[in-house]
Order: structure tokens, then C-alpha cells, then sequence
């Protein structure tokens, strides 16, 4: 690595740490939660340092705690984390002129929300140093969290762990209602996909049909109404 | 561990893929405002349909989960970071347990 990547890969570290703090939290509660639900510790670890991604590991554990099909697992993730193939997307017109393949597939495994955010926000082209140096603390606090809440959780007696299964729906309520406070269109489509989800879930007993792909379609409508009641001005995702 | 080890493969594998192909072979950015929009809202319409109705129920029982839920929505609305909304609404539903089991 030559002088310039040297100091491109140390901008892009200092600039991963708020992240990397940011994530230490966030998986510790999904350490704790693996646990919780009965899946092994090592498993949860292994599970976040490959998938580096909130909402679709969460799903999954619900998934691999009932061993749904594969198929499920497969069109969950799928739909969950297809966000961040317009990220991806986005940041193919970011980065340098004449990107080598293999820098583009190494970059591509640390597309998260909060990287994807930081990347995309400076000016200069995006260089494979920088984004490498900015992806590399989040994977360490994202990793080392996951163990350090299943770790602890092992340690806890029932009735503590059992409070503990709301933890990740505190987080989703803080992740959606900030947002649908201020955007009706936000509001109306996470009302929506809420009450598709409690009618699938009383009609469960009549329809033959997963939780996981319950989950999709209740996914699909209520992204697809939002899309085609309030269609959103050039570059506002985030 | 082996009886995970396709559901991790698979998991990393998809989640991998998605974030690989339109960086690696598109060049040219979407046009539809229909797909941008659809994908912008995607995150939402998932996270609402995986709270609801699961989160009623997901401190044990009905009372304890009930009363940490109103807890979290309010913090949430007072815009908390994720850390004490979850945390507080843990705290609630254990409190909650204790009161009941007087």
C-alpha cells in the first residue's frame, strides 16, 4: 500500500469509530437475543461477522430458532436487506473511475446503513482504502458486541431473560417511530405493514401460511402502497 | 453448530450477493421512481410487520409485554437513542413481572 492509501485507510478508520461504538450496542442485544431464543453463542458470532446487517439477522434468528425452510430463509433476506442493493447501486456512481472488480466485491461487504451513509456523504470519488479503513471498526464492534451480549445473557437468571425478548422490538419501535412522526408517508406504511401482520397472524389459524413469508407479503404490500401513494423525490433514501 | 451452518451459509451468502451485484456489473443508475421509492421503503414496512403483533407477547406474557410496549413508544417518540428505548422497555416488562407475581 503506498503512502496516499496509507492515509486514505487511516481517514476512513477514524471516521468508523462513532460507528463502530454505535454498533457495540446494538449487537450486543442481538448476542443476547440469540441466546435467549436458544441458539449457540458461536453461532451468533459467526452470524454477524458474515451477515454485518441488524434487521435481517434479527429475522433470521426467528427463522432458525423454529428451523423454517431455506426457501424462507433465502426470499427473507432477500427482502429485508434489499435496501442495500440501491446502496450498492449508488455507490457504483461514488467511487473512483476505473475501479478494479475485486475492489468493488471487497467494498461491497461492508455496504450497511450507517457506512453507506458516511461513504456516500463526501465529496471526493470513493476510493477502496478509505471505504476498507471505514468498514473495518464496525465489523469489529458489530462482531465483539454480538459475543459480549450472548456471553453475558448466559450468565442471567430466567426471569431477567425473559424481560430481555423485548429488547429488540424496543429497538425497532425507536428505529420506525422517530421517522413516522415526521413523514406520513412513513407512518401510513408502517401502519399498514402492522396491521397486514396482526390480521395474517389471527387469520394463522384458517391459512396454511409461515411466519417468514406472512412476513414478505406483508413487506411487499405495504412498501409497494407507499411507492404508489407517495412516491419519492430523486435521491431521498438513504 | 452443523444444523446452523446451512442457514448461516445461506444467509451470508444472499445478504452478500445483494450488496456485491449492482456495485460490481451495474453502471448506470435506476430510472423508476417506483422501485427507488418501493426500495426507500422496504426497511419500514419490514420493521412494522416484524414488531406487530410479536412485541404484545414478547416478554412473557400479556400484561408485562402490553405495559413495556407503551414505555417503548413513548421514548421512542421522545426520539431516545435504541439503546435506552430497549433497555427501559426491558426494565418495564421485568418490573411489571415482579408487580404481577405479588
Amino acid at each position: 500500500m503506498d503512502k496516499q492509501n496509507t492515509l486514505r485507510f487511516q481517514n476512513g478508520l477514524k471516521d468508523g469509530i462513532p460507528i463502530a461504538l454505535g454498533y457495540l450496542s446494538v449487537s450486543f442485544t442481538f448476542g443476547l437475543t440469540a441466546i435467549s431464543m436458544g441458539i449457540p453463542l458461536e453461532v451468533a458470532v459467526v452470524i454477524s461477522l458474515t451477515n454485518l446487517t441488524s434487521a435481517g439477522q434479527f429475522a433470521a434468528l426467528e427463522l432458525i430458532a423454529i428451523f423454517s425452510s431455506y426457501t424462507e430463509m433465502i426470499f427473507t433476506q432477500l427482502l429485508i436487506n434489499l435496501r442495500y442493493a440501491l446502496m450498492s447501486l449508488s455507490l457504483s456512481q461514488k467511487v473512483e473511475k476505473n475501479m478494479p472488480t475485486h475492489q468493488r466485491m471487497l467494498m461491497s461487504y461492508g455496504i450497511t446503513d450507517e457506512i453507506f451513509a458516511l461513504a456516500a456523504a463526501k465529496e471526493q470519488p470513493l476510493t477502496c482504502a478509505y471505504f476498507c479503513g471505514l468498514m473495518l471498526l464496525p465489523i469489529c464492534g458489530w462482531t465483539f458486541g454480538t459475543w459480549l451480549g450472548g456471553a453475558t445473557t448466559t450468565l442471567m437468571p430466567d426471569d431477567i431473560r425473559s424481560a430481555m425478548g423485548i429488547a429488540i422490538y424496543g429497538m425497532f419501535l425507536a428505529i420506525i417511530i422517530p421517522p413516522a412522526k415526521k413523514q406520513t408517508a412513513i407512518r401510513n406504511v408502517v401502519l399498514l405493514a402492522a396491521v397486514l401482520s396482526c390480521l395474517m397472524e389471527i387469520l394463522s389459524s384458517f391459512l396454511s401460511i409461515s411466519g417468514g413469508f406472512a412476513l414478505i407479503l406483508c413487506t411487499l404490500v405495504a412498501a409497494a402502497f407507499g411507492a404508489w401513494r407517495y412516491p419519492i423525490q430523486k435521491e431521498n433514501s438513504r | 453448530m452443523s444444523e446452523y451452518f446451512p442457514y448461516i451459509i445461506i444467509m451470508a451468502g444472499v445478504t452478500y450477493l445483494i450488496r456485491m451485484i449492482p456495485l460490481t456489473c451495474f453502471q448506470k443508475e435506476l430510472k423508476s421512481p417506483f422501485i427507488q421509492s418501493f426500495l426507500y421503503y422496504v426497511p419500514y414496512a419490514v420493521l412494522g410487520a416484524m414488531t406487530f403483533p410479536a412485541v404484545f407477547t414478547s416478554a412473557g406474557d400479556l400484561i408485562s409485554s402490553l405495559t413495556a410496549t407503551l414505555v417503548a413508544c413513548l421514548l421512542a417518540y421522545k426520539e431516545k437513542s435504541l439503546l435506552i428505548v430497549a433497555s427501559f422497555a426491558c426494565l418495564c416488562a421485568y418490573v411489571t413481572n415482579l408487580i404481577l407475581m405479588l
